[in-house]
């Protein structure tokens, strides 16, 4: 097990006791809660394993390399950073996928674009932030957004 | 709605899985590949995500939208950023929720820089999320890109105020009343 896994593990189980401790009703309610998020993420996370099994066995390093890697540069980036923006998925499963990415030869840059657009850029949930918010600050927020993405990406890619 | 997603996921899954199997089963020399990747992925995934789902289901139930509100509310100054950050962080719901969230505090007088940074520390920073990338992509990669990412946010924060207007919440005001309107 690794530390961080046993970091985490830690973590939850501290805040179960102090929450026991504290309201044991509302401590029921959030495990019920807790398992039922398990139980409607486990589809998705099950297939991104299977999915990242299928990478890594069909899918050559060289290939990953080409695309992403490198040598790929600017448009590789970019590509990457809009398939993140336009992807609709947990950023939960994209870490697995992500470190796949990254061992297969993936550049740090696109890897870090991919999982910063993902989460910071969301078009599929933008018609909901345009009613809240209103279209310029919705619109602003999310272009805006995927350029500090970008900027990210191409910093990491340099001091990583 | 949650029952419906939950079924589509899973025949999401089962797809995949069906169209693995087809795979494997015409170039069987990478199944052993394909496997041993995935029973690792798996072993490492289900180590961490009950425990994830825990801290979350414990966040969200005893952290109300209510307490939120009230210390959003009251940041002002350079705390603002920073109290903002830090409830973006903490793992009390859904991105869909923060949007509403934040058009009733900018309505109450909140600053705009201050919303989005919290919009999107909602969306990007969450604690449980950070540690899952400490996992997977280790400390360099988590710890650089939070950082670059809390520093651009705030950045993009006051730069997005600008551009809606003034220092004051009067223009995210309008612009929340132009599209009720």
């Amino acid at each position: 097990m690794s530390p961080v896994v046993a970091l985490i593990n830690v973590l939850a189980v501290g805040c179960l006791v102090f929450a026991l401790f504290k309201d044991r009703k509302k401590a029921r309610q959030s495990l019920l809660a807790a398992a039922k998020s398990f139980l409607r993420i486990l589809p998705l996370v099950l297939m991104i394993i299977v999915i990242v099994g299928l990478f890594s066995a069909f899918i050559p390093p060289s290939q990953i390399m080409k695309f992403i890697g490198d040598q790929a540069g600017w448009s590789g980036i970019l590509a990457i950073a809009a398939l993140g923006a336009v992807l609709h998925i947990p950023a939960l499963i994209s870490y697995p996928l992500a470190a796949s990415l990254l061992q297969s030869g993936a550049a740090i840059a696109s890897v870090a674009a991919f999982i910063t657009t993902l989460t910071m850029v969301g078009v599929v949930t933008l018609p909901l932030e345009i009613k809240e918010l209103g279209l310029r600050l919705a619109v602003l927020r999310n272009g805006l957004s995927f350029i500090i993405a970008v900027f990210i990406a191409l910093i990491m890619g340099i001091v990583l | 709605m949650n029952n419906k997603s939950l079924i589509k996921d899973s025949l999401i899954f089962l797809g995949v899985l069906v169209a693995a199997a087809l795979l494997l089963f015409i170039f069987p020399e990478k199944k052993d590949a394909a496997a041993a990747t995935a029973w690792r992925y798996l072993l490492e995934m289900m180590a961490i995500l009950p425990a994830v789902m825990i801290i979350m289901g414990l966040f969200s139930v005893f952290i109300s939208k209510e307490q939120v509100v009230k210390y959003l509310g009251k940041a002002s100054g350079a705390k603002g950023p920073l109290v903002a950050i830090l409830f973006g962080t903490l793992p009390t719901g859904p991105l869909y929720i923060v949007f509403p969230l934040a058009a009733a505090l900018i309505k109450k007088g909140a600053r705009v820089s201050n919303m989005v940074v919290f919009i999107s520390a909602w969306a990007c920073i969450k604690i449980p999320q950070e540690l899952v990338e400490l996992e997977f992509l280790g400390f360099k990669f988590m710890g650089t890109r939070l950082l670059l990412t809390i520093f651009f946010v705030i950045l993009m924060g006051l730069l997005i105020e600008r551009l809606v207007g003034g220092k004051n919440t009067k223009a995210g005001f309008q612009s929340i009343r132009r599209k009720e309107t």
